[in-house]
């Protein structure tokens, strides 16, 4: 069922998938059951174009011979309907002899690349591994030919790691492969809390983005049995029937941070810095602070809110200690991540922080991050998540703490691969933020810190915008996604012949590097 | 500590085009021109605003400047026939240094001198020649917060150039000995320099000394020039002296702080005449920027002279030496010769070419540079495509700067935008290290990381299998 937005002045081309009330709360609980979630606007993206013209006889042929479905004749129509050329796998298949442009004895057909993919991506998420998250998050699984999902192309770090699978094939069962991760290593009494994917979702806070995003990556989460985070933003009402996948994020601002909402949880996050700006606090432009927002921080509405950084109250590893029992004595039940970033001397802050106390240590990377940040902050300041896991997994090890604490990573993590080299380098597991964008429809435009933000209605609060997505959309897309993912990590450790991601943490050796030189 | 250095910058549009990325590639025949077409409901109004660019209907590709591919039309459109790609026009733009986005940033920097912020994460690749193989470092706890933003704390972004004695002696009835030092103190750490090529027109180096006077820091021009330029402005002037002599700037050594000479093997002889004509005149040599640049600098520091400005290539690369590395490799060998030696902070060292970025000016002075020269970065910010002037030949008329015949008040402004958003950047990169003063970055070289050594400890079993 859709809906028309033609009364409204934006973007009436793009429909939700399904209409939902934005105040029906639907059931928490959630499936992770794959379900289709096909692209949310009029012309779905794809790598290439098919073109019928006027010579079509509409003899139906290429619908009979097309296997991806491209072409569709439905029972009684006098014509083809305008090719579904997203679904289209391009130049490779002239090799098969289901090849429509050249079976087509009309001459009618003709196959180009999408002159819009050009304008897509960037060196880090290409065209490719957005059209291929696209894929996962609207089929659920990864896509079979055509697109590569596994890496992007920027020249360094994941990109230009490889596993060493061996020759042969391993005795590994796929149907046993153990993607569970225990997030309580310290042995001090607290629960134990297990998720189901070495994955959980990062902190985006309301006011950055809308309520759809916030809470569909609330109900993926509750489906995959795995976390997500509050960001700095406050608590909605909106997220409580997911209490127990949702941690509490505690920052700098202290924006909405109140003794009940460290208690409902199972984490607190405690942040120090984020990857995106290292060093530089947080920001929430103007534009972005609308009445619905400022209520949840308690401030005042259309007004920039700086988040200082750091806490002004931590000078050492001890202060840092007095914070962690306060939230420790808050809520006596959980488990207290550190959130910091990655700079040169990123291996004491871990040490200092398991001293501390944390019970999860969280290193988010430069690269990442949604937020609105300075461009010179991103690219230039703190180190790539890639060298930050290395140099701290070895660090812990020397130390003899690495089985005492949980090291979580995060900053540019694209894709299940990048998952299981973070893990092979020396992570338990990672946070995503960017990804789950992507699967919402994101194309990277950049233009989330703007105006009314968000072109797309996921990071905008505005409310025109943000009902260009139905939460039942949003929340599929993103199980769907986790479910592509899981699947090619079980194929990933199938073929390296480990059977638990507790296994093949910290096993650089199944991995390569192929070191870029930079000539101009 | 002295009176809080801010940059006031104004609004100044550009009178250039700003060459956008994208362009829609329409295929009109099919249009239904459906009444709730996609066009109009741009974000960005991208549409409707370029009307007037889209006048030539052969074209395939129709720029669209403001339009920054969000896709969203190309997947409304009722006929599916919108298409949005890349405008070759803005590909086409610079070299493979100076890349298109570097033009696109440093216009829109300095059309308000803001610092450029965006959403989504990092887009570029993970490492890249030169500059792009370093990675400034930041503190966890304990740093002064943001300047200007929070401004709690001050963060000084000023530098000493001139000779600097390691010590004052005294004679035994307490008159200091030797000449009194003659330090030049700028706010922020950067002089303007001339363009890499010759640019036509005497108005550049006009609009460049006036932009300098504002800043309240220095700017390189030969003599002829800047003649008429107002004597107030003056002191901000650097002449620029070739192998002609002392002649062509007798009249103005009275009236400025410093000047340079170009290397040669008189530059001492003209050093000690420039001096007897203004003894608290600084000099500085200009020398090519190459390794070996440190063995020239020793020797002509033993004469006296104690600031020299490096001039690399466009492309920050070592001019006149085989194989040319980049100033993070050349100027940390400099420096490092120059503290082996004892004398680094008897020196002033400015180094230019290829400073195409804020981030370039932290990274210079990290690899060991006091100071940067700006100089091709400020006709970027004029509109300047770093064509060169050689691409066609009727470039005086075409040049989209307008660089043979500046008017001073816009060109001017701009280029303080520009300077005003690499000033808020310096503070940015440098709050974030916890550094409270940029002299103290200088050849810190500790708090960066540099791509070839973080591999090594990081993924060094990896590479050797
Ligand atoms: S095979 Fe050719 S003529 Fe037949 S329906 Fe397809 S495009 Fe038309
Ligand atoms: S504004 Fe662009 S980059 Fe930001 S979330 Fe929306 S689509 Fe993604
Ligand atoms: S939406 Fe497409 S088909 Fe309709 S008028 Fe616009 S360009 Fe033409
Ligand atoms: S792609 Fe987005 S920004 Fe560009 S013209 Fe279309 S709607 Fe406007
Ligand atoms: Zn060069």
């Amino acid at each position: 069922m859709t809906f028309s937005l033609a009364s409204s002045p934006v973007q009436p081309a793009a429909v939700p998938a399904q209409s939902v009330s934005a105040d029906a709360e639907p059931d928490i609980v959630v499936s992770r059951q794959v379900r289709p979630a096909p692209d949310r606007y009029r012309n779905a993206l794809g790598k290439y174009k098919i073109n019928r013209s006027a010579d079509c006889v509409a003899c139906g042929e290429c619908a009979r011979l097309c296997p991806q479905g491209v072409h569709v004749k439905p029972d009684g129509y006098t014509f083809t309907l305008r090719p579904l050329d997203h679904l289209c796998i391009g130049p490779d298949c002239a090799k098969t002899d289901h090849f429509c442009v050249a079976k087509c004895k009309q001459k009618a057909l003709s196959l180009m690349r999408n002159p819009s993919v050009d304008a897509m991506g960037d060196p880090r998420w290409t065209a490719d591994l957005i059209l291929s998250t696209w894929h996962m998050a609207a089929t659920g699984h990864v896509p079979s030919a055509g697109l590569e999902y596994r890496h992007g192309e920027s020249g360094g770090g994941f990109d230009r790691m490889d596993f060493n699978f061996p020759a042969a094939p391993t005795k590994v069962d796929p149907a046993k492969v153990d993607t569970t991760l225990a997030l309580n290593r310290r042995n001090d009494g607290r629960p134990q809390v297990n998720i189901d994917l070495p994955v959980y979702g990062g902190g985006m806070s309301f006011g950055s983005v809308s309520i759809h995003t916030i809470v569909a990556k609330a109900r993926a989460a509750t489906a995959w049995n795995t976390f997500t985070c509050t960001g700095e933003g406050g608590y909605p009402d909106r997220l409580k029937p997911y209490d127990e996948h949702v941690i509490t994020q505690v920052a700098t601002g202290l924006f909405g941070v109140r003794e009940d909402t460290i208690q409902r949880v199972r984490i607190v996050e405690f942040k120090y810095a984020q990857g995106a700006k290292p060093g530089l606090g947080g920001h929430l432009l103007g534009d972005k602070n609308t009445p619905a927002v400022a209520r949840m921080r308690e401030a005042i509405a259309g007004n920039a809110l700086f988040s200082p950084f750091p806490f002004h109250s931590v000078y050492s590893v001890e202060d840092h200690k007095k914070h962690l029992d306060w939230i420790k004595e808050v809520n006596s039940r959980a488990l207290v991540s550190v959130k910091v970033s990655t700079p040169t001397d990123v291996d004491m802050v871990a040490v200092g922080s398991y001293y501390a106390g944390a019970h999860i240590i969280h290193l988010d990377g430069s690269y990442g991050g949604t937020g609105a940040a300075p461009d010179i902050a991103k690219k230039n300041i703190a180190m790539p998540i890639e060298y930050a896991i290395a140099k701290v997994h070895k660090f812990l090890v020397a130390e003899g703490i690495r089985d005492s604490v949980t090291l979580i990573v995060s900053g540019g993590l694209r894709t299940a691969d990048d998952v299981m080299k973070s893990v092979a380098l020396g992570a338990d597991g990672v946070v995503i933020g960017t990804a789950d964008m992507v699967a919402l429809g994101c194309v990277r435009c950049a233009l989330c810190e703007s105006g009314r933000g968000c072109p797309r209605g996921i990071a905008s609060t505005d409310p025109e915008l943000m009902m260009l997505m139905s939460l039942e959309w949003a929340t599929q897309r993103l199980i769907n996604m986790l479910n592509a993912w899981r699947e090619r990590m079980v194929e990933v450790m199938v073929r390296l012949g480990v059977p638990s991601v507790k296994d093949l943490r910290g096993r650089s050796d199944l991995l390569t590097y192929a070191r870029a030189e930079d000539a101009l | 500590m002295s009176e809080k250095y801010h940059i006031k910058p104004v609004p100044t549009q550009g009178r250039f085009r700003h060459v956008g990325k994208y362009g829609s590639v329409d295929w009109r025949e099919d249009c239904a021109r459906c009444s709730n077409c996609v066009k109009p409901r741009c974000v960005f109004d991208t549409y409707r605003k370029e009307a007037a660019y889209n006048r030539d209907p052969q074209t395939s590709i129709v720029p669209l400047s403001e339009c920054r591919a969000c896709l969203s039309c190309v997947q409304g459109c009722t006929k599916g026939i919108l298409a949005i790609s890349i405008n070759p026009e803005y590909l086409a733009m610079g070299d493979e240094y100076w890349k298109p986005d570097i033009m696109a940033t440093t216009w829109n920097q300095a059309d308000a001198g803001r610092v450029p912020v965006s959403g989504a994460g990092y887009r570029g690749r993970f490492h890249g020649f030169g500059f792009d193989s370093i990675w400034t470092d930041m503190s966890e706890i304990v740093r002064p917060t943001r300047d200007g933003i929070h401004g709690r704390e001050y963060i000084s972004t000023s530098v000493d150039i001139g000779p600097k004695p390691m010590r004052l002696s005294f004679s035994n009835d307490g008159k200091l000995l030797g000449e009194p030092s003659s330090l030049i103190d700028l706010p922020l750490p950067l002089i303007l320099d001339v363009p890499a090529w010759q640019v036509g027109g005497q108005g550049l180096a006009r609009v460049r000394l006036t932009t300098a006077a504002k800043l309240k820091t220095l700017a390189v021009a030969r003599a002829a020039d800047v003649t008429g330029a107002p004597a107030a402005e003056m002191p901000f002037l650097i002449p620029l002296v070739g192998g002609e002599g002392l002649g062509s700037i007798e009249k103005l050594l009275p009236q400025v702080r410093m000047v340079e000479f170009e290397d040669g093997a008189e530059v001492s002889a003209l050093a000690s005449q420039a001096k007897a004509t203004n003894p608290k005149l600084v000099i500085a040599v200009r020398l090519p920027m190459q390794g070996a640049a440190a063995e020239r600098i020793l020797q002509l520091s033993q004469a006296g002279v104690k600031v020299f400005h490096l001039c690399a290539d466009l492309h920050g690369c070592e001019v006149g030496v085989d194989k040319p590395r980049h100033i993070k490799d050349a100027m940390r060998e400099i420096h490092g010769r120059l503290v082996k030696a004892g004398v680094r902070d008897t020196i002033t060292l400015i180094v230019g070419g290829g400073i195409a970025l804020p981030e370039h000016m932290a990274k210079a002075i990290l690899c060991g540079a006091d100071l940067v020269a700006v100089d091709t970065a400020l006709l970027v910010a004029l509109g300047c495509r770093v064509c060169r002037g050689v691409q066609d030949a009727d470039h005086q008329e075409h040049c989209p700067a307008e660089a043979p015949k500046l008017e001073s008040a816009y060109a001017v402004q701009r280029m303080v935008n520009l300077m005003a958003a690499w000033h808020s950047q310096l503070l940015e990169v440098l709050g974030a290290m916890g550094i409270r003063e940029v002299r103290r970055l200088r050849g810190e070289v500790g708090r960066a990381i540099f791509k070839e050594d973080v591999e090594r400890e990081a993924f060094g079993d990896l590479l050797s299998r």
